[in-house]
């Protein structure tokens, strides 16, 4: 306990770096994510391809990805860029799916009338085509949010890994402490990012809750 | 006024929607497109505000051609109602009312006090107002939707089956409304149905259409009834024809008589018909002085003792009319 008490700088340190690696590739992914989705369900023999090559880059091994970036990139090889390239690369492979799915769930009676009121091309994604998609976007998102937060650990086998840092200390001096406050706290952020992103949810999409029609007469 | 000429609609695999169309929609009176499915009725209405465009003719509003206008200008100066409403479901029922009006700039406190008053104008309880569309019935979402085609004023509104979804009982309240709201407004509305009924009941003009998108005729609902073009329009308007075109005669005055002490009043609305028991027989249906023919002929045929039962506006029972009056009016 006292290893706590001597380390809360370091922790606080690891714990912000961690929150760092993995938001950031999700607010990327998604400014990335939604116009590539919104111009796969224009051109619809886009979005199966897409869909199934984002699966192919999910399943490249991270340490790999971590690895084979800085050669691409040019970046050092502890530099934090490789792990959001990398995160981002795994979000927008994912999120690409849910992006395609929203937008294709808007019913076509009311991407017809969107059109019949006078909204043009991009006012519409905007105000209507987004907006229903927001639900099943934000699947996704939850999805990807939390494997990011426990993917991030991983990169501390090429020296920059958030909390995971803290498994790699309690390795190497083989002592339990840093290892079980890394679990812990990697834990908790991905709690605390899923309620946020629930409670995110329940605000933007006050619709989606209201009850099913009641049995009133016209 | 809207016309059409020669228009033609051909999609790529070289089905042809609609066939060399030419017609003078009126305005200020409802017009309504009718066939079998597959005769481009829907076609020939989304041409108007190009949420489908045409492959040759022209289409023009007052003598203006459409392809002259920016699409999307256009559409918001034209109402358009569809058979679900089509709401947006991630918008209140006054936002939804309000949307046009928004798009084309109109501040906030003006569009949504319009949108309140047209979901009174449409029959709907303002307290409905901050509901979900998924919160209202297919009824009350169909009320909104015409709120929202109207909420602009626009001097055209198109109406894609906007009725068919719904229950007989609330087509029919609609359709009455719809008729009663123009009598208001007196909108140039184009409406498309499958229904023959519904166009002989709605429109002032009938555009019968056949597979293929050709114009077979095009008339007052009367005329259609009474002058069929060609068998086609003969079978699609159905049998009973005749008395179907009753609905459009008007005889100036049916001559009633007295109320006869068999029928029990309460507070001067007919209660039924006294037959000597305990029990009063039905009144059967009632007509109103000015109705047609039809709701004269039907209220003799369903009243039990022969007699149709004449009502005022406040459904006070005025007089009765016999069977030999109708026969007589009929002959004339």
């Amino acid at each position: 306990m006292t290893w706590i008490g001597d380390n809360l700088g370091l922790i606080w340190e690891q714990l912000r770096e961690h929150l760092y690696l993995a938001i950031v590739p999700v607010i990327l992914g998604l400014i990335i994510s939604v116009p590539l989705g919104y111009v796969a369900t224009r051109y619809s023999w886009l979005a199966n391809p897409l869909i199934a090559f984002g699966g192919v880059l999910y399943s490249l091994p991270s340490i790999a990805l971590f690895i084979v970036i800085p050669a691409v990139l040019g970046t050092k090889v502890l530099s934090t860029v490789n792990i959001i390239v990398a995160l981002t690369i795994y979000t927008v492979s994912l999120l690409i799916r849910n992006v395609i799915d929203g937008l294709r769930s808007v019913p076509p009676d009311v991407r017809q009338s969107a059109i019949a009121v006078g909204y043009g091309a991009l006012h519409r994604v905007v105000a209507v085509d987004l907006p229903i998609a927001v639900p099943v976007i934000f699947t996704g998102l939850r999805v990807v949010t939390v494997a990011n937060i426990s993917m991030v650990s991983v990169g501390a086998v090429i020296g920059i890994g958030g909390l995971g840092e803290l498994f790699t200390l309690g390795f190497q001096k083989d002592f339990l402490t840093p290892v079980v406050v890394g679990v812990v706290l990697s834990l908790a952020l991905a709690l605390v990012a899923d309620l946020i992103l629930v409670t995110l949810q329940r605000i933007l999409t006050p619709w989606a809750r209201v009850a099913t029609p009641v049995g009133e007469v016209a | 006024m809207i016309e059409f000429e020669d228009v033609t609609k051909r999609y790529p695999d070289g089905t042809v929607a609609v066939d060399k169309l030419s017609l003078r929609i009126p305005s200020n009176q409802i017009t309504v497109f009718v066939g079998p499915s597959g005769c481009g009725k829907t076609t020939s209405l989304r041409m108007i505000n190009r949420t489908i465009e045409r492959t040759s003719g022209t289409i023009s509003i007052d003598g203006d051609d459409i392809n002259g206008r920016d699409a999307v200008t256009l559409r918001r100066g034209i109402g358009y109602v569809i058979q679900n409403a089509g709401l947006f479901p991630h918008k209140t029922v006054v936002d939804n009312v309000a949307t046009v009006p928004k798009l084309i700039g109109w501040d906030k406190r003006k569009a949504h006090d319009t949108a309140m008053e047209l979901l009174e104008r449409v029959g709907l309880d303002v307290k409905l107002a901050e509901r979900y569309p998924a919160q209202l019935s297919g009824g009350q979402q169909q009320r909104v939707g015409v709120a929202r085609a109207l909420a602009a004023d626009p001097a055209i509104m198109l109406m894609d089956e906007p009725f068919s979804a719904v229950d007989p009982i609330v087509r029919h309240q609609l359709q009455e409304e719809l008729l009663r709201l123009q009598r208001d407004i007196g909108k140039t509305i184009v409406f498309v149905t499958h229904d023959i009924d519904e166009a002989i009941k709605l429109g002032d003009n009938v555009a019968v259409l056949r597979v293929g998108g050709k114009l077979a005729q095009f008339a007052p609902p009367a005329e259609l009834l009474a002058n069929p073009a060609d068998e086609f329009v003969r079978g699609f308007v159905g049998q009973d024809r005749g008395y179907r075109a009753l609905t459009f005669v008007h005889p100036e005055e049916l001559p009633v008589k007295p109320l006869p002490d068999e029928l029990a009043l309460q507070d001067g609305v007919p209660l039924g018909w006294r037959n000597g028991s305990e029990e009063l027989l039905p009144v059967g249906a009632v007509f109103k002085r000015g109705d047609s023919l039809r709701a004269a002929l039907d209220a003799v045929l369903t009243s039990p003792t022969g007699c149709g039962v004449c009502v005022d506006d406040d459904g006070k029972a005025v007089g009765v009319i016999d069977q030999a009056t109708v026969a007589e009016a009929l002959r004339s």
